[in-house]
């Protein structure tokens, strides 16, 4: 187990850097951020200014290790401060409205694509020049598209033009959020075009990268040996050469995962979904500081939790990393 | 093209009592593989004919890049591309099956039935030839339960005893190939060969990643349990000293051809070619005499535009204008000590000395 | 051993240019097609600016050129404004590129710097930078991207740059560690080292000349990285939006509705230059990727052999009449003879009396 104890080790570190960036950005940021946010709204009274310190978490009395400390213990309660744009709403409850929405969708849609991407992989690296194979340029250019682009073409033509699905939101207006079928089925059709732009834009880097690592992986003699074995051409595709070439599939999603997440992100914005990309657009046009600090926390946990998934499931399929001496 | 080889040793008869005596299991006759590559064909296996008997252990020895474990693979069709079987025909007849067939015109249905269960192989290195993500069980009974038609407890019980057979902890089965040692893993990958009881097994540098004493063990076993289970061997090696002892034939490749096949007391005391004469004095003999070592100078030729004639021209000490001309062709060589020796040199006799360096010192440019 | 191939030599004494133009010939398809529509782009930024039609930021106040389709005096038709798109794209491709080619030397150059430290150094150096490099690995960068430039004034494409090139080298320099790792414990350097080679000597000398394709990959990774980032960053209004990019001319053609005016000139064109520079540079990736890993190539090179593809793990083909290699439609017409269906392994078998044998009968 050492190798998820080490892992876990270092997504401690890498929330506690998270957390240590996030709260020295306010404070080493050219110029005094709060006079930037009293001079980005001058109908504001000079009263103001002890409100927004305290909003920033600026203003704290006391060493910058005193701040830090109590920095740190707000964060432990969920306390993220006020938001400046949606006043008096605090940044937990507006995080706690949007993360189940992207949860959702994001997760979804990255765990089908990468599926689907790792299946075409195989497909294309056993036959090799084969038709799925010959797709590759072609879904190469698809994922070159920046995501916001190709879900505005979507959009305009599947739900604006042909009213195949609907034009953006999370749920219709007619239906009453709960867990009722109306509203579970509203939200299934809303998220269907979303997801499908994020399959679209992601599936041809997991196809790539698996067929290349499948490629060197056919090459491997166990595969020759697999063969040699006289065993049945799936069994050799699955258990010899694609559950080997899986590995570095796999390690590769949890280091994508945080470049996905923020593309995803940009998608919910063109679709006016919920979601918690939305809610950091508004944040960023309204210079809602402590807002967009928030979710660039709550992100990045959500990217190291993922992460942690990702190496829990390296150890079920690789047993090198269940002994003493774990891959990696 | 090349003449046949009827002669060799007498079969072990009592230990495959069901083989016509004499009768190869396995023909390979006037072989010849190419890679395809953009610059042209490299011509790694060169009309190649060898035969290997029922219960025989026929040693093919030579440099590395003399294409000897590409005549093999090849032999099983098992290469990848750009590789390709020119010409020849590879017959097959074992115990189990009804006549002969010929394995480069095999349907690949076929060849799947006749992989393993009929040819097994043991890999140069079982690091790499064993699936590092399945266990030793998993790994043995899916190769018994292709080719056996036998229940899941039936092939775990299996595994188990192959396991005894090699003498390896059953516990062990449990294992996967990261950790087991390197003489553990090899003898793994031999009862895997094994595990369906075939009737030739093609060993390929089996101990050559092993230290010396686990090498020693595991040859020790190879001949145990071929005694036991009357399978034959095609050994392939680079050691040609290892071949003198463990072998009953010893065929010498060079640049994807054969220059000479013999039992291997022939070409321990009357070795014709001078390129096995080479090999000869390039390691110590146990037994023989003190002598000076030497090792054959130059390289090996470029299999992409061969020259006529003799390719071991350039580095034979013996060599003359003639040689560019000698058909490449096996013939019995002038007063072997055995029935059955051939050679493709007719100028070289047994008893001539090796000659390592050419004795007018000039270069003959082919 | 009576038929002679046809042997290809390489002319001796060839000219430096045309060794150039062989080499090039050799690169992989996708490479040059990669490598073309680059030089297009690159093309576009150098002479665009010069030769734009109109100032971009010009608004014709003409109510006739606002929405204007393309004519032949606004080629690719005029925004709501009545600014010319050609002109606002040429102008955008300058600055997106350049943006993009300054990032992805700096944060190569830091990615090298880091990775070679960190393996030549070892030990506790080499832990903590790689964790520094992991940590920033795994932290979204397009987060943190908003956060640290919504702070800061945007005052030009410096910020941009800046933020991108500090967050963009991890990914290269985890690759150049292993690489420089790798050669370090070859024999040459290892020679090297014991005459007395001053490590600085070995570095500029012996590994970063090893390594030329890695850092050549890992340097298009990262301008493909810096184009996507600054443009979602543009279309969010993460930038200056005074000036033209891409993603500016993406960001005003969104919130000026331009697609649900049916205005798919000011809309189409920065988005397919976005896409068309991102395939070029994803091809050319392909291309270094192939020609730094063999097997890649060779898979690529051989499957098609004597006018049949063959799978890596089809059983070895046999060609029993040594023909020679045919064309292709000599090949078309070959795969109804005999000796096609020979390789294919299909036909009746001449000894076909075959049949494996009772199976679990055990004869021991």
């Amino acid at each position: 187990m050492s190798f998820i104890l080490r892992r876990l080790v270092f997504y401690l570190v890498a929330a506690w850097a998270a957390l240590t960036v996030n709260f020295f950005i306010p404070r080493a940021m050219p110029g005094n951020a709060v006079q930037a946010i009293m001079s980005k709204f001058p109908n504001l009274q000079p009263t103001a200014y002890k409100a927004i310190e305290a909003m920033l978490g600026v203003g704290h009395p006391g060493s910058l290790w005193h701040q830090y400390v109590s920095y740190l213990d707000d964060v432990a309660h969920f306390n993220f401060g006020t938001s400046v744009s949606q006043y008096p709403s605090s940044v937990s409850s507006l995080l706690g409205q949007t993360i189940p929405w992207t949860l959702t969708l994001v997760g979804t849609a990255t765990v089908i694509a990468f599926a689907v991407g790792t299946g075409l992989g195989i497909i294309a690296a056993w036959r090799h020049g084969g038709w799925v194979d010959r797709t590759l340029p072609g879904l190469m250019f698809l994922q070159a598209i920046p995501y916001f682009f190709l879900a505005l073409i979507l959009l305009e033509v599947l739900a604006v033009s042909l009213h195949v699905f609907p034009i953006g939101q999370g749920f219709s207006q007619t239906v009453v959020p709960g867990w009722n079928w109306p509203f579970v089925g509203s939200a299934i059709y809303h998220s269907i075009l979303p997801a499908f732009t994020i399959v679209i834009t992601s599936v041809a880097g997991w196809m790539l990268q698996m067929r290349n690592v499948m490629v060197t992986t056919i090459g491997e003699d166990y595969v020759l040996a697999g063969q040699a074995k006289g065993l049945p051409g799936h069994r050799v595709v699955v258990s010899y050469a694609a559950r080997n070439a899986f590995l570095p599939q796999l390690q590769g999603f949890g280091l994508a995962l945080g470049f996905v997440v923020s593309g995803a992100l940009i998608m919910e914005i063109v679709f006016s979904y919920p979601g918690i990309g939305l809610l950091l657009l508004s944040a960023v046009s309204s210079n809602d500081y402590p807002l967009m600090q928030a979710i660039f926390l709550v992100i990045t946990f959500a990217v190291l939790v993922a992460n942690l998934i990702v190496d829990l499931v390296i150890v079920a399929v690789d047993p090198r990393a269940r002994g003493r001496e774990g891959a990696r | 093209m090349t003449g046949h080889l009827a002669f060799g040793p007498e079969p072990v008869a009592a230990a495959v009592p069901d083989a016509t005596p004499g009768s190869p299991v396995l023909d390979i006759r006037d072989l010849s593989v190419v890679y395809r590559t953009a610059a042209g064909d490299v011509r790694a296996v060169n009309h190649v004919t060898l035969d290997l008997n029922a219960g025989e252990v026929v040693g093919l020895v030579g440099e590395s890049g003399s294409g000897k474990s590409t005549l093999a693979y090849g032999a099983g069709r098992l290469l990848r591309p750009p590789a390709l079987i020119t010409s020849g025909a590879v017959r097959y007849r074992g115990r189990r099956t009804a006549g002969t067939a010929d394995i480069l015109r095999m349907s690949p249905h076929q060849l799947q039935q006749l992989r393993w269960r009929e040819i097994a192989i043991v890999f140069q290195s079982a690091m790499n030839a064993l699936n590092p993500v399945l266990s030793v069980r998993n790994q043995l009974t899916d190769v018994i339960r292709t080719h056996l038609q036998v229940s899941r407890a039936e092939a775990d019980d299996r595994a188990a005893q192959l396991m005894d057979t090699v003498g390896i902890p059953r516990a062990r089965l449990r294992s996967y190939p990261h950790q087991l040692s390197g003489g553990m893993r090899q003898r793994v990958m031999i009862a895997m060969a094994l595990a369906t009881d075939p009737e030739i097994v093609i060993m390929d540098e089996p101990t050559t990643a092993l230290d010396v004493v686990v090498q020693r063990d595991i040859l020790v076993q190879i001949v145990e349990l071929k005694e036991r289970l009357g399978f034959s061997i095609l050994f392939i090696t680079h050691d040609l000293s290892l071949l003198l002892e463990l072998a009953d034939r010893i065929a010498v490749m060079y640049a994807g051809q054969l220059l000479e096949v013999g039992t291997a007391d022939a070409i321990q005391h009357g070795a014709a070619h001078p390129y096995t004469k080479g090999l000869l004095n390039s390691f110590p003999s146990l037994r023989g005499s003190r002598r000076e070592l030497a090792g054959i100078p130059g390289s090996p030729p470029d299999l992409r535009d061969p020259s006529p004639g003799c390719p071991f021209l350039p580095r034979c000490g013996y060599g003359t204008d003639e040689c560019t001309t000698v058909p490449m062709t096996l013939a019995p060589v002038n007063g072997a000590a055995g029935l059955g020796q051939l050679t493709t040199c007719p100028f070289v006799g047994p008893g001539e000395p090796a000659r390592p360096v050419r004795a007018d010192g000039e270069e003959v440019t082919p | 051993m009576t038929i002679a191939l046809p042997v290809s030599t390489e002319p001796a004494g060839a000219s430096a240019s045309a060794q150039q133009l062989g080499r090039w010939r050799r690169l992989p398809v996708n490479a040059k097609v990669g490598a073309i529509l680059l030089g297009l782009f690159a093309l576009a930024a150098i002479i665009g600016p010069l030769v734009t039609p109109y100032d971009p930021s010009y608004q014709n106040p003409s109510p006739s050129l606002s929405l204007q389709s393309p004519t032949a005096a606004h080629l690719l038709g005029t925004t709501q404004s009545g600014q010319d798109v050609l002109s606002q794209l040429l102008v955008g491709i300058r600055l997106t590129l350049e943006l993009a080619l300054i990032v992805g030397v700096v944060a190569t150059a830091l990615a090298v710097i880091v990775g070679v430290t960190a393996a030549f150094l070892g030990g506790i150096w080499d832990e903590l930078l790689s964790l520094v490099s992991n940590v920033f690995l795994v932290i979204p960068a397009l987060p943190l991207l908003i956060v640290l430039l919504g702070y800061l004034s945007q005052r030009g494409q410096w910020p941009t740059i800046l933020v991108l090139s500090l967050l963009g080298w991890p990914w290269g320099a985890r690759l150049v560690r292993a690489q420089t790792m790798a050669i370090r414990g070859r024999d040459f350097v290892a020679a090297s080292r014991e005459t007395g080679e001053k490590t600085w000597r070995i570095l500029a000398f012996e590994i970063i000349p090893n390594q030329v394709g890695l850092i050549a990959a890992s340097f298009v990774n990262t301008v493909l990285y810096a184009i996507g980032a600054s443009v979602a960053l543009a279309f969010i209004g993460v930038t200056d939006l005074s000036s033209w990019s891409l993603g500016t001319m993406l960001y005003w053609a969104q919130s000026q509705q331009a697609l649900q005016l049916g205005a798919w000139w000011w809309f189409a064109p920065p988005g397919l230059a976005v896409a068309l520079m991102g395939t070029a540079l994803v091809l050319l990736n392909t291309g270094i990727d192939q020609v730094g890993n063999p097997r890649l190539r060779d898979v690529a090179r051989t499957s098609m052999i004597s006018g049949r593809r063959v799978r890596p793990t089809d059983p070895t083909p046999v060609l029993l009449d040594d023909l020679p290699r045919r064309s292709r439609v000599e090949a078309f017409l070959h795969s109804f003879s005999r000796s096609a269906l020979l390789e294919r392994g299909a036909a009746p078998d001449a000894a076909g009396e075959f049949r494996p044998g009772e199976i679990g009968e055990d004869s021991r």
